[in-house]
């Protein structure tokens, strides 16, 4: 069946802001404390599997599992960063790749033992599912609740953000830490609650992308490259720089896949690596 | 890459302990005859984190997309012998001088910006291959990978035997070979501004120092051997699967020098022994608990023993020598 180009950019639309649910968190702790986290990717697993669980065990309808997956992964991040991360910060950047990596190794394991290595099922409610016509394009009800569901939490991010005085110090805290700590800013709790916040919205972003990507106990490997590069390409600690980047990498990698299915996946990679050629700084930097 | 390894000169004399340590992978042809296919493996693999030693251990570069290169070499042997050029040793100077060339056109990207720039951009090259070899099936093979290779007898005159013989001796004189380069290179002059750049980037420009044709030039001598490696798997194993261009090739080639230690040389030979010994054993009871287990390490090590085993037995070395000087 042939998809109208409106719709296949609706759909990019639709991956991107997963991913940008997904990379957030990854993006403010990579500009906050400079760490190189290849773990991220576990949270937002964990959320899909809360998710799965709630659903299929316990009868939790699917929209009351999404707050229970972001208190999961949060919950699960606040303690690993207070226990574990909160050590490695001074750390050299091969420390923590080994150090993040050993742990996403940990999660495949143990995701592949308790839930075994098949992909799980998702049942959606039946609002969300089928698709409406809206100005001459069909456009699926779930995709359009997704885009819809991350311009809100991305509103209420810039709201925190900008507006309030925890905004402020993250945003201090990002500039300089060492100034902001001086100005008796807690730089320390500042990121536990912001890795916190990271986490439980990658977890949120793992429950709402099981409908669309899938969920495997690869799934922190399988996407590892696309957090990293919305992170990289969108600049650490900026949600603009993320929410574009996610956007782009969505775009491209949909239309990629549906127009050149032949080059497959090297699209991405392709854009990856001229736009760190062009943008080494992040896209933000490079445009100022 | 411990400070007490930084601060001592370079000393040409042979240790009595490396001396015992290359006598006793020769020794294993005879000790050990029925495992010399996984012993020509674990020397092949060893080649591999040397290459990976030189760029990280001591310019201090983490890539994880040095897979790239050696499944390049992999392929240019195996394409070679497929098609009618099946002499060994001119196989690895070709898999050396395109793993070379590789490095050479990806160093330009690859060793400027921050590390987690190059994290991302030896990851992405790394990926962008493995796709590349993917697609382009009809030449690599695809998934079902390369075989029906016919490598010639090595010098004309040893054939390679099913049983391991040929491979592990020839993997050996290549790594010793190979070996001798990399030991002269990191005690030259070239070497030490190497470690310079990888202790302080920002005052070796200070001192006069290339930062950046200096880490292009090794980038590109660890491209070469990365590609020799890829040659040797190819060459003894008559087959290339596309997994020698797979990321958790390129992840596990980092955790195998850290685990042994960067920074030595000796710690990528060591490492990949524990690593593919342990993985022979453990992967066979069952593929998921081998992982579980070696995350678990890997985030232990990061804790409580950085520097690896090599590092280890170097700290408790200078331990006793420090008592004994008291």
């Amino acid at each position: 069946m042939f998809t109208s180009l409106p719709g296949v950019l609706f759909d990019g639309v639709a991956y991107g802001s997963l991913l940008f649910l997904m990379s957030i968190g990854l993006s403010v702790t990579m500009g906050l404390m400079r760490f190189i986290n290849l773990a991220h990717g576990a949270f937002a697993m964990l959320g899909g599997y809360v998710c799965v669980v709630g659903m299929t065990r316990l009868g939790v309808p699917f929209l009351a599992t999404l707050p229970i997956a972001f208190a999961a992964a949060g919950l699960a991040g606040a303690v690993l960063e207070r226990i574990l991360y909160r050590r490695l910060y001074r750390r050299g950047p091969l420390d923590q790749v080994l150090f993040s990596l050993g742990l996403t190794l940990m999660s495949v394991a143990g995701a592949t033992y308790v839930w075994g290595s098949g992909q799980q099922p998702v049942h959606l409610p039946r609002f969300l599912l089928g698709q409406v016509r809206l100005l001459g394009v069909d456009l699926g009800v779930y995709r359009l609740f997704l885009v819809a569901l991350v311009a809100a939490i991305t509103a209420a991010l810039v709201l925190l953000v900008r507006k309030t005085r925890f905004g402020a110090r993250i945003r201090a805290s990002v500039d300089d830490p060492q100034a902001s700590a001086g100005l008796g800013i807690n730089v320390t709790r500042v990121f536990s609650v912001t890795f916190t916040l990271g986490s439980g919205l990658a977890g949120l972003g793992g429950a709402l992308a099981i409908d669309v990507l899938g969920l495997d106990p690869t799934f922190p490997l399988k996407y590892l490259v696309y957090f990293l590069l919305v992170v990289v390409v969108g600049g650490a600690g900026s949600i603009a720089g993320t929410l574009a980047a996610s956007l782009l990498l969505g775009l491209f990698d949909v239309s990629g896949k549906y127009y050149v299915p032949a080059v497959g996946a090297f699209v991405i990679y392709g854009l990856m690596v001229v736009l760190l050629l062009l943008f080494p700084g992040g896209l933000r930097r490079g445009a100022r | 890459m411990s400070a007490a390894a930084a601060v001592r000169l370079p000393d040409r004399r042979w240790h009595p302990a490396e001396i015992a340590f290359w006598l006793g992978l020769l020794a294993v042809v005879f000790v050990f005859p029925g495992h010399l296919v996984l012993g020509s493996q674990v020397l092949i693999t060893g080649l591999f984190a040397l290459s990976l030693d030189l760029i990280l251990g001591y310019a201090g570069i983490v890539s994880l997309g040095h897979a790239a290169m050696f499944g390049a070499g992999a392929y240019t042997a195996g394409l070679l012998a497929r098609h009618g050029w099946g002499e060994p040793l001119s196989g690895l100077v070709a898999a050396a001088a395109v793993g070379a060339a590789i490095a050479w056109g990806t160093s330009f990207i690859a060793v400027r910006g921050g590390d987690l720039t190059r994290l991302m951009v030896t990851l992405g090259i790394g990926l962008m291959l493995y796709e590349a070899a993917n697609q382009a099936a009809r030449v690599t093979g695809g998934v079902d990978g390369l075989s029906d290779m016919a490598v010639r007898d090595l010098l004309g005159v040893f054939p390679f035997d099913l049983r391991g013989r040929t491979a592990y001796v020839y993997s050996l004189a290549v790594l010793f070979a190979v070996f001798l380069a990399c030991r002269r290179i990191v005690r030259s002059p070239f070497g030490l501004s190497l470690r310079g750049i990888r202790d302080g980037a920002r005052r070796m420009p200070a001192l006069g120092s290339p930062v950046r044709h200096r880490l292009i030039a090794i980038y590109t001598v660890a491209g070469a051997i990365a590609g020799i490696a890829g040659a040797l798997l190819a060459q003894t194993t008559q087959f290339v699967g596309l997994e020698v261009l797979g990321f958790s090739r390129s992840a596990d080639l980092l955790i195998m020098l850290v685990l042994g230690g960067a920074g030595w040389l000796y710690g990528g030979l060591i490492g990949a022994a524990l690593f593919m010994i342990a993985q022979n054993q453990l992967s066979s009871v069952n593929p998921v608990y081998w992982q579980f287990w070696l995350g678990l390490l890997l985030v232990a090590m990061v804790f409580v023993a950085r520097g690896g085993v090599v590092g280890a037995m170097a700290s408790a070395r200078e331990r006793l020598l420090g008592r004994a000087a008291r």
